[in-house]
């Protein structure tokens, strides 16, 4: 309480605030400057590498020049849309059990196991479960919450007004409900893809004897662009180095963006829902 | 076809019972299902701890807890210690900590009591972008950007002012200990500082303007009523940027420069328990070296199982104190 009475010079104490507020802004400069500074050299780095051959051609053989990461593009998008084909279930239908049928405690538990599995590093994971699955476990929490998040902005009159009519419990879940909360599970989808994007810890385990062609058959190895960009950094190749630079940029304006696009559709849904 | 004949009083009892036992088994199914995923995200909890203490179980069978305690990891002499990692891991994640708590705390006051609504949008929106950037891209950064000006510029300045501690003395390297720690300061930011703002914005309206009806400036008002209403969130948000930081492997990998050994400078090389699994599971030869990176993984589990639990645990009193 001491603390709440105001003591000493005002002079002084307003020169001290003003301290603190400039100190506010300069952290938060910094830190739109870390931004700026990551995704800026970034895109002067990957500026020569950035043409069409990048995409639709493999590697080039050691120490020439040329060549693209068409194979490493191939590779994460089956990798990524893999897992979301298992995620995106998986984590609606925990999101409609945790907002629908738990009671208070099934849900603290169900919610508390997704946040642990937020939290268990994907190294970890990687050691323990195959990669597909990894990226799968590594999305589900993002989903299931974004999910959950707008199913709790769903009104509760629309449900009761639902059951009122005589529909059915099951009915009402899937033909009310969720459809009203189609834009948290995009949102939800979106920023776990833009996350497995970017993993390349998991991939770490299982990609290193990928070939260098391109190959959409899951059975074998394959590379992804996260993979690309750890291996070729750390080559002596400057050629590699600049195709690591590349494909981090093309990484950056597609984890960007769809992180943005998913911010986006969630903002418009939950203000739908609160306005319907 | 039949035409259809009117529904006498039986037959439509008899097809709402058809219908209401549909319904039934169309409940009971739905919840089941839905139940099923929910136990599949415990059962993955579960497969995840198996399956490392499985792939461990040889190591912890021939090293036992002392482990934890030996310094040494020579694969070519087969004995493998975790001291190095441990005190790697700790000193990174700690350090980074040190900067990127009051930082964090710095911008969620700024987002939330500072800026015109204009400019929260966007800085909001920019420092979420910092938390979405992959860390192999940071790391990449982090290995050809970062790490020669630590090496040119920021090592030989830090050595001038502060060479007279042992933390800023020796050689200067592209990588080590200070550009990990700078990485997983740029980690953590976001993340903890949406969590603080978040919890800045639910310190009722009332309670700062009687701070501010009382004379306080807003400094004093910060002082006094924000960060004590929102203590225990805080630390939550802290926690949960060390829990990031603690199990980080790819960019920290990219920029410790994989060394042994425990040096108290920050400018030399090192290894944390992560980045050791990224680094060498690929090239493990013996299947005693294989596990003991399995038995690092258990360690770095038990460490960030215990942060982000530590996190709920405050999170949940601290919804429980606001009466949410």
């Amino acid at each position: 309480v001491s603390r709440l009475v105001a003591t000493g010079s005002v002079r002084r104490r307003k020169r001290k605030s003003r301290l603190v507020e400039i100190l506010a802004v300069l952290s938060s400069a910094r830190a739109v400057g870390a931004l700026a500074l990551v995704v800026l050299s970034v895109l002067v780095k990957a500026l020569p590498a950035l043409n069409l051959d990048l995409f639709t051609k493999t590697e080039a053989t050691f120490g020439e020049s040329g060549g693209g990461i068409a194979h490493a593009f191939v590779g994460s998008l089956l990798l990524v849309g893999l897992a979301a084909a298992m995620a995106l279930p998986v984590g609606v239908l925990i999101a409609i059990y945790v907002s629908e049928f738990a009671g208070p405690r099934a849900a603290m538990v169900v919610r508390s196991a997704l946040d642990v599995l937020n939290g268990i590093p994907s190294i970890v994971i990687g050691i323990a479960v195959f990669s597909l699955l990894v990226l799968a476990i590594i999305m589900l929490p993002l989903i299931s919450r974004a999910t959950q998040e707008v199913l709790a902005l769903v009104p509760q009159s629309l449900r009761e007004a639902s059951q009122a009519l005589g529909v059915s419990k099951w009915r009402t879940v899937l033909r009310v409900v969720l459809p009203t909360t189609l834009g948290g599970i995009v949102t939800g989808a979106t920023l776990g893809i833009a996350r497995a994007a970017g993993e390349t810890a998991p991939i770490l385990f299982t990609s290193t004897l990928f070939t260098n062609t391109v190959s959409t058959d899951p059975h074998h190895p394959v590379a992804s662009v996260p993979f690309i960009i750890f291996t070729y950094s750390e080559s002596p190749d400057p050629n590699l180095h600049e195709k690591a630079w590349a494909a981090a940029f093309v990484l950056i304006v597609f984890v960007l963006v769809t992180s943005l696009a998913a911010r986006f559709v969630l903002h418009r849904a939950a203000r739908m829902l609160r306005a319907g | 076809m039949d035409a259809p004949v009117p529904l006498s009083e039986p037959d439509a009892s008899a097809l709402a019972s058809r219908r209401s036992r549909h319904d039934r088994t169309g409940d009971v199914a739905l919840r089941a299902l839905t139940a099923g995923a929910a136990l599949l995200a415990l059962a993955a909890i579960a497969t995840i701890v198996y399956e490392v203490v499985r792939g461990a179980s040889l190591s912890i069978g021939h090293f036992g807890l002392p482990f934890a305690w030996h310094q040494v990891w020579d694969p070519n002499r087969d004995i493998y210690g975790a001291l190095n990692l441990i005190y790697g891991t700790a000193i990174t994640s700690g350090v980074a900590l040190l900067f990127a708590a009051p930082l964090s705390i710095a911008i969620g006051l700024f987002l939330s009591e500072l800026a015109p609504s204009g400019v929260r949008g966007v800085v909001g929106a920019l420092v979420e972008m910092l938390a979405a950037l992959p860390s192999v891209v940071i790391g990449l950064w982090g290995i050809l950007v970062l790490g020669p000006f630590v090496q040119n510029d920021l090592e030989p300045f830090l050595g001038s002012f502060l060479g007279w501690t042992p933390f800023f003395r020796g050689e200067h390297h592209t990588g080590g200990l200070l550009p990990a720690m700078i990485v997983l300061t740029i980690m953590i930011v976001p993340i903890s500082s949406a969590i603080c703002r978040e919890l800045f914005l639910t310190v009722p309206r009332e309670l700062k303007e009687g701070a501010y009806g009382l004379g306080l400036t807003r400094w004093e008002m910060v002082r006094g009523v924000v960060l004590p209403y929102t203590r225990g969130g805080v630390v939550a948000a802290i926690l949960l940027g060390l829990g990031r930081a603690l199990g980080e492997a790819i960019a920290v990998t990219q920029v410790i420069g994989s060394a042994q050994g425990i040096h108290l400078s920050f400018f030399a090389l090192g290894d944390t328990l992560a980045s050791r699994i990224a680094a060498q599971y690929q090239g493990a030869l013996t299947a005693l070296a294989v596990s003991s990176l399995a038995y690092l993984a258990l360690i770095l589990l038990v460490f960030t199982l215990v942060v982000n639990v530590a996190a709920q645990v405050i999170v949940k009193r601290f919804e429980r104190k606001q009466g949410r």
